[in-house]
């Protein structure tokens, strides 16, 4: 059983004279325990969102509407009253965001900040939190980590600032770490030093990770199982490997060749998607991708594309996904059998069209 | 080496802004060397790739490049004419040959302005195009060039996505025919897939029209993929020039390996297999740069004699530039890596925020 | 750009489109936009109705009064003897009464709502124009920079910093006490005293422009200075600014009340004014409180209306709070 599995997630912001937006629209994904799961995708796809509903962090405002399931350890975080979700809050679920100066409290020393933690979930005081908070900017790497309890965050720089976070984060050693764009704001090489920090955090305390970046390149090296995010739904999950050998959903597809990559020469023309993400068919129409798709056919109009389940824990939810290279292209309406009896059994598992129930617009 | 081969010379270039305190009167208590001794130059029709991370200066150099920001010393020579040395008025005339691509397309647009009157702006600035018609007609080729519609001219900047900002951007540079564009961090702040665009219409304007390119970016592999020459900045200087390709091969400078080997490729295979070399402690402040190398007090190869002491020079070894003693024991695997202790650094002033250092803490001067 | 595949690659297309919403064909600028935000903000049509009342009011009302508002028809007629606690209240002929000197209540209010607005709009102009004016030219000097530049710069808001300082009532007791008591003086002191504020923040505004990327492009196209400054920098700098107006007015037909009340308005009660009525009404609070009542609840509702439609002026406004 997975340690959060997020069912059918919707967030809508309704709005007065203005077009409902659908932020999250029908988001499933599942962590298991110590695993990194990456949610990609470009701005307003809806990852930051997915992961604020989760927490219950969204800004209570009148035309929200937040649906689905999100069931942590058996329970539904989402049907939670605000104190035992505070509750679950920082103790067995906690939370990085992108900037740290901005969630850090400027007025407070970061000691304080780190014992509050302490003391609120593991009821710690006094000589002991303060032991315990050093302890915890030694682990994550804060050089003379008592001085600098008494510090200000304006006083730490942007990357010490993030490991802070980090620090008061992993306090109550959670089950479930969800980190928003941790290091986006970062230099590169101080991303690396923290995307390191996170990587031996999860390795060695058996911390989930849910791991929310625009960056392919960061999932690339530290997320076990990946979740494309495209116009507020999943649009392909698979482990790590098989995404980058063999991405079958042609928006995947089309981020990969749109990044230049460190490793090829100058001059190779990159394939950008075309259009942007404004240009997109609102779901119960279709597919979103659609108007920005190199491999549209007719079926992409009239109903939203089923989520297709293929072998090795992959699915994608395209009509006419990219072919696997070395390979039959194959098609997702009509398994052939011949294939399927010819082919390995593992290597050809019959896709299997299996739907989800749609939500109504 | 000569002049007419290169379109722009820097020599020595140094841009130092005071810092100021004081409650009646201001008193200087120091300077931030943001750029502190740049050499480079950028041949014709070819692209110049700047590197480095927050505070290192690569901003500054490039506004001081175009005069926007006024150097302290040295001189930058465009085409032959030594631009630090111009009148107001001269240097006014000649900006119409070398035009600005900034990094957020939204706050470099004046948001009362339409498409068209951005677009005019520049032509009228220097006389271009007598009448409205031909005005018209040049604004029109250029908007093609960039791949916006016709319709576009009515619109605010507001009304259009970021790609397309973007490209609104590229067409107030290209308007007037300039020769050199520097662009500084141009696709930094959009999506992935629309960074992509913008790449390649570079890439493309670039062949058509022959433009010369200074690409200032914080992206290692975008900086690869669309230069010829990269330089890599830290604290204010280069410490290293190369092809993109010998630099990928072969990257001399410890700071350029930490640098390579901390970008995240899109390929598990690739990052599983690589060795990182991880810098510890931060960037140091500019204000208050370390002495010797300036990259010691975070390098992994430093040795007791000389680094802290002189400041290397950029020399020639092999194909490459570099400003590190001790490079050719390092590549030849002499020396080893050893573990360094991070040192606390403090952000400068407020925040660690490049804007810290490509904005004097003086009052806004339009130039 | 998109590859089509046939009839359902156009309806893609088209439904991508419908779904883009695309706005009329011509784009709609920054000002337009804020107008449209402002109608659909309840608070602004608010306040933009009680002001459209209290101007048409003060415009035309005088013009329709049944009474002279300097008629002492109450004395005359010899219902109203202030002297023995005899002032009429509300009645058929006069709806809000008499006043302790016999005079239509009614009638008073009505054409002090156009004293009322006129100190307000006199006032708020007198303090915009030199702040504008103090605070363009130490922004445009400090924008420009160089030693003058910033000389300018510090002399002009130092200045600024002084006006500050002082108390505004202490300013314009002083003010008075220069000129004389008038309704010319309750307008200047008024005008003075919001100087500072439209000085800072005409000068911050401008700054923070100055310093802004399309600035420095404007720069590298080769503008000239003072076509920025002009083009760019003022334009862009002027929308705190009438917001600031707005939320100015309403403050300033309070202090001009104010100081009416302390009696360094207009010594001949004659040309009514609300502070003024609201002074006189002073010493008859006992006997008929509603004397004061009138004007004071008048000028809050001006006052709350300026204010409402500003803060929906200053949110309209707003670039950050843009789509």
């Amino acid at each position: 059983m997975a340690l959060l599995e997020v069912d059918d997630l919707s967030v809508t912001f309704a709005r007065r004279g203005q077009r409902t937006v659908h932020a999250v629209d029908g988001v499933s994904f599942s962590v298991d325990a110590g695993e990194v799961v990456g949610l990609v995708g470009e701005s307003g796809c809806g990852k930051s969102v997915t992961s604020l509903a989760i927490m219950g962090l969204l800004p209570k405002q009148p035309g929200l509407r937040v649906g689905g399931k999100a069931v942590f350890d058996g329970t539904d975080l989402l049907q939670l009253d605000d104190r035992s979700r505070r509750d679950i809050r920082g103790r067995d679920i906690a939370m990085i965001f992108q900037d740290p100066l901005s969630s850090l409290n400027p007025v407070i020393p970061i000691g304080l900040q780190v014992t509050e933690v302490l003391t609120r979930h593991r009821g710690m005081k006094g000589e002991a939190a303060a032991k315990e908070a050093a302890e915890l900017l030694d682990r994550v790497g804060i050089p003379d980590p008592r001085r600098r309890l008494k510090e200000y965050p304006h006083q730490l720089s942007g990357g010490m600032r993030q490991r802070a976070l980090i620090a008061m984060a992993v306090a109550c050693r959670p089950r479930l770490l969800i980190a928003d764009e941790p290091t986006t704001a970062l230099d590169v090489t101080i991303q690396a030093q923290i995307l390191e920090l996170l990587k031996e955090l999860v390795r060695d305390s058996g911390t989930a990770l849910v791991m929310i970046t625009h960056d392919l390149g960061v999932v690339a090296g530290m997320c076990d199982t990946i979740n494309v995010l495209y116009a507020g739904r999943v649009v392909e999950t698979a482990r790590r490997r098989p995404l980058f050998a063999a991405p079958r959903h042609p928006y995947t597809v089309g981020l990969l060749g749109s990044i230049p990559r460190l490793d090829s020469g100058r001059g190779e023309r990159l394939t950008p998607i075309p259009g942007s993400v404004r240009d997109l068919l609102p779901w119960p129409d279709g597919c979103a991708f659609a108007p920005r798709c190199t491999r549209r056919v007719d079926d992409c109009v009239g109903a939203p594309p089923e989520l297709v389940l293929a072998h090795d824990d992959r699915s994608y939810r395209c009509v006419n996904p990219a072919p696997v290279p070395g390979r039959e292209p194959d098609s997702a309406f009509a398994p052939q059998t011949g294939a399927v009896a010819a082919g390995a059994s593992d290597a050809a598992a019959p896709a299997e069209a299996a739907s989800r129930e749609e939500e109504s617009a | 080496m000569t002049g007419s081969e290169n379109l722009v010379e820097v020599r020595d270039l140094k841009v130092h802004f005071p810092i100021k305190r004081g409650v009646v009167f201001d008193k200087v208590v120091g300077h931030v060397k943001a750029v502190d001794g740049v050499d480079l130059s950028i041949p014709r029709g070819r692209t110049y790739g700047l590197v480095g991370e927050s505070g290192c200066g690569k901003s500054t150099l490039g506004r001081a490049l175009l005069q926007l920001t006024p150097p302290t010393g040295g001189e930058v020579r465009f085409d032959g004419v030594d631009l630090t040395r111009l009148s107001a008025g001269r240097l006014r005339s000649m900006r119409r040959r070398m035009q600005m691509i900034f990094q957020d397309p939204m706050s470099s647009l004046d948001p009362r302005q339409n498409v068209e009157s951005i677009l005019t702006e520049g032509l009228q600035a220097h006389g271009i195009g007598g009448s409205r018609d031909e005005r018209r007609r040049i604004i029109g080729e250029t908007l093609d060039a960039v791949g916006l519609p016709r319709w576009a001219l009515s619109r605010y900047p507001h009304e259009f996505s970021g790609g397309q900002r973007q490209r609104i951007g590229i067409a107030r540079a290209l308007v007037l025919g300039p020769e050199l564009i520097v662009a500084d961090e141009p696709v930094s702040a959009l999506d992935v897939s629309i960074q992509a665009q913008v790449v390649n219409l570079l890439d493309e304007l670039q062949e058509r029209l022959g433009l010369t390119y200074l690409v200032i970016a914080h992206d290692l592999a975008v900086v690869r993929h669309i230069s010829d020459v990269v330089g890599v900045m830290y604290l204010g200087a280069l410490v290293e020039e190369a092809s993109g390709d010998q630099l990928y091969r072969e990257p001399m400078h410890p700071y350029t390996r930490a640098l390579m080997s901390a970008v995240p490729v899109p390929d598990p295979d690739v990052e599983d297999q690589r060795e990182r070399i991880l810098l510890s402690g931060d960037l140091p402040s500019p204000a208050n740069p370390p002495s010797g190398c300036r990259f010691h007090t975070r390098c992994p190869w430093a040795q007791p004699t000389r680094c802290a002491d002189e400041r290397p020079v950029l020399r020639q070894i092999g194909g490459s530039k570099v400003a590190c003693h001790f490079a050719e024991r390092i590549a030849s695997g002499e020396l080893r890596p050893h573990r360094v202790t991070a040192e606390v650094v403090r952000p400068a002033d407020e925040g660690d925020a490049p804007g810290v250092v490509s904005a004097p803490s003086e009052p806004g001067s339009y130039v | 750009m998109t590859i089509t595949t046939g009839k359902k690659g156009e309806k893609i297309d088209r439904l991508a489109e419908l779904a883009a919403v695309r706005d009329d064909e011509r784009g709609v600028s920054l000002w337009q936009e804020a107008f449209r935000r402002l109608r659909r903000n309840p608070a602004a049509i608010v306040g933009a109705a009680v002001l459209a009342v209290f101007i048409l009011v003060a415009i035309i009302g005088p013009f329709f009064v049944p009474y002279g508002p300097t008629d002492s028809i109450g004395i005359r007629e010899g219902v109203v003897k202030s002297g023995q606690g005899l002032i009429p209240g509300p009645s058929g002929d006069h709806w809000l009464g008499y006043d302790h000197q016999g005079r239509d209540v009614f009638s008073r209010m009505i054409v002090g709502a156009r004293q009322t607005l006129l100190v307000g709009v006199v006032s708020t102009l007198i303090g915009l124009a030199v702040g504008a004016l103090i605070g363009g030219v130490a922004g445009a000097a400090a924008g420009l920079g160089g030693r003058w530049g910033r000389w300018i710069d510090t002399v002009l808001m130092r200045f600024v910093d002084m006006l500050l300082a002082m108390p505004s009532l202490l300013l314009a007791v002083s003010i008075a006490a220069l000129l004389g008591a008038s309704l010319t003086t309750v307008m200047i002191a008024v005008g003075v005293v919001s100087v500072p504020v439209f000085a800072r923040l005409l000068r911050g505004s401008m700054i923070a422009q100055a310093n802004s990327d399309y600035v420095l492009a404007a720069t590298s196209l080769g503008v000239r200075r003072s076509r920025i400054a002009l083009t760019h920098v003022v334009p862009n700098s002027l929308a705190p600014v009438i917001v600031q107006a707005t939320l100015t007015l309403a403050t300033a037909i309070i202090e001009a009340a104010a100081l009416s009340f302390l009696g360094l308005g207009n010594p001949d009660s004659a040309v009514p004014e609300w502070g003024v009525m609201l002074a006189d009404a002073q010493p008859y609070l006992g006997i008929r409180p509603a004397l004061a009542i009138y004007p004071a609840v008048a000028i809050i509702i001006t006052a709350l209306g300026f204010t409402l439609l500003g803060e929906a002026m200053r949110e309209a406004l707003d670039p950050k709070l843009r789509k």
